[in-house]
């Protein structure tokens, strides 16, 4: 569904940001992107929508190569990518509806837009993931009245409304408290699971990561040094990964689910 | 070295001794400076003049109490010539300075080496000349009258309000930009999503200090004909009319206090 060819990024500062990433994505599958700071996470994910442009290399969605695209075949292909920020980037000024309708700007001429026209099945569909994360109260609050992780959950709206094939999502928690971390998450890949969404998750945190996910993918360097279920990631992966420490707390986490039971 | 040791006690100073040694010469040139211009000034000064000027101050003092209040009506029609002149002027000006500012700031600008330069360019001609001097060109131009008060405060504005908002342009929040372009937004969707509610306390803001800034400098630009309460300030300057003067100047007083006032009360509003 999702198919990086020898993807590279080098930056102007001469920072190699990815070196040559091969990546193969089936339908519908939720993968977590791992890897130290500074490792290319961020960077991976945003050639693929083109919000940094990829030195070279191909992006495959579906049968579209991405890289190649006019700005306006891009804006198109676009919408079947809904990404979800870090610090939530919502635009604080606006109100909850009009962020989750803004999700549909690709679909929606300008002056429409501009007038806050959308059409009805627009706003049904809004309303709808609204109510879904349990938000559907809030709509006419403005976006810097909510909490993080209601933040979030609006950002998440904004990326489903455009009815994409594929979620990217660039640290979904890493501002967020252990609990509406896990909330989050687990929203996320349920979400992915309806709709039949790939998703590519960029996160810090291996042990919420395990706990979720098919699949993972560690980055080092621009480079990817581990690719498998998330059992597989033993002690030894995690220092090829990241360096030198002791992981035996972190991976043993994984069979905690007490804490998630009690909530 | 900030920092040495004696018995056994690391002391610390925020100077060591050279850089100490250097300010205080730093500080001896800068008096000897003042003392010399303070010299050259002194010389060329007709001190005779100076020593006068209570007994002058006093003198006009005295002639403009009290006010000559009944000069009130012919006052009405001016003053508001001169809030016409800075309302519309401020209008007409935060206009023109919209596009100004989004083809000046770094972030949003076509084109970083062609236009950039020419919107810099209409923001610092029209700052740096005064609205006195573009009321006298415009003059000369359009002849005498309110129009030509307005236009020169149109113009002396738009560089003001253009700097102003291209810096907050250049400061918003890039991620939210990010998002809305991810989302498959063209260049316009992005601007009025992702720009225009970021910068529009900024905008409002500057609009109202702007206006507050007009009204104060429309009250002048009657002295050299462009319409205004300035006219009839120039006028009774010029028939030494002292009474008249000093009732002029108070309903000058008055309508900057009520602008300040008004436009204090619509930031806080907005912000």
């Amino acid at each position: 569904m999702l198919r990086l060819e020898k993807l590279v990024k080098t930056y102007k500062t001469g920072d190699q940001a990815l070196k040559a990433v091969d990546i193969d994505i089936p339908e519908g599958q939720v993968l977590a992107l791992i890897g130290p700071s500074g490792a290319g996470k961020s960077t991976l994910i945003r050639c693929i929508n083109r919000l940094v442009e990829p030195t070279s290399g191909k992006v495959y969605l579906g049968d579209v190569e991405l890289t190649e695209l006019s700005s306006g075949a891009l804006r198109r292909e676009r919408r079947r990518m809904g990404m979800i920020f870090q610090e939530y980037a919502l635009v604080e000024r606006l109100t909850v509806m009009e962020n989750v309708l803004s999700g549909r700007l690709g679909y929606v001429g300008f002056w429409r837009s501009f007038l806050r026209r959308f059409p009805q099945s627009d706003v049904d569909e809004a309303f709808r993931l609204l109510d879904r994360v349990g938000l559907a109260h809030m709509a006419d609050k403005r976006a810097d009245e909510l909490s993080g992780g209601q933040r979030q959950r609006v950002g998440i709206c904004r990326a489903l409304i455009q009815d994409p094939a594929l979620l990217l999502v660039d640290e979904p928690t890493a501002s967020l408290d252990p609990k509406t971390s896990r909330q989050i998450m687990r929203l996320i890949c349920e979400l992915c699971k309806e709709r039949g969404l790939a998703a590519i998750i960029n996160i810090h945190d291996v042990a919420l990561a395990q706990m979720f996910v098919q699949r993972v993918i560690g980055l080092r360097f621009g480079a990817v040094e581990f690719d498998g279920p998330p059992e597989g990631l033993t002690p030894d992966v995690l220092t090829t990964i990241y360096g030198e420490e002791d992981w035996e707390a972190t991976i043993e986490k994984v069979d905690d689910d007490d804490a998630m039971a009690a909530e | 070295m900030p920092v040495r040791e004696a018995n056994n006690l690391k002391i610390w100073q925020r100077r060591s001794g050279r850089e100490s040694l250097f300010h205080w010469v730093l500080w001896l040139i800068g008096i000897a400076i003042f003392a010399y211009c303070w010299q050259q000034i002194s010389k060329s000064t007709t001190w005779f003049f100076v020593w006068d000027a209570p007994r002058i101050a006093n003198d006009i003092w005295t002639r403009a109490t009290p006010p000559k209040w009944e000069y009130i009506t012919q006052l009405g029609k001016p003053i508001w010539d001169t809030l016409n002149i800075a309302t519309l002027g401020t209008i007409i000006a935060v206009i023109l300075a919209v596009p100004v500012a989004f083809l000046a700031a770094q972030n949003t600008t076509p084109s970083r080496f062609f236009i950039r330069p020419i919107a810099l360019l209409i923001i610092v001609s029209t700052r740096s000349i005064n609205s006195l001097i573009w009321a006298l060109l415009l003059i000369a131009i359009i002849g005498p009258g309110v129009f030509a008060g307005v236009i020169a405060i149109a113009i002396r504005s738009i560089g003001f309000c253009a700097k102003l908002l291209y810096e907050a342009i250049e400061e918003i929040d890039q991620t939210q930009v990010e998002a809305i372009t991810a989302t498959g937004a063209s260049r316009w969707q992005i601007m009025a999503y992702g720009i225009v509610p970021q910068i529009m306390p900024a905008f409002a803001g500057i609009s109202v200090f702007r206006w507050d800034i007009n009204i104060r400098e429309s009250t002048v630009l009657g002295l050299v004909g462009a319409g205004g309460i300035g006219l009839q300030l120039s006028s009774s300057l010029n028939v030494l009319a002292w009474p008249q003067v000093s009732l002029i100047l108070l309903v000058i007083l008055a309508a900057v206090v009520i602008s300040e006032w008004v436009s204090a009360k619509v930031r806080g509003a907005i912000i």
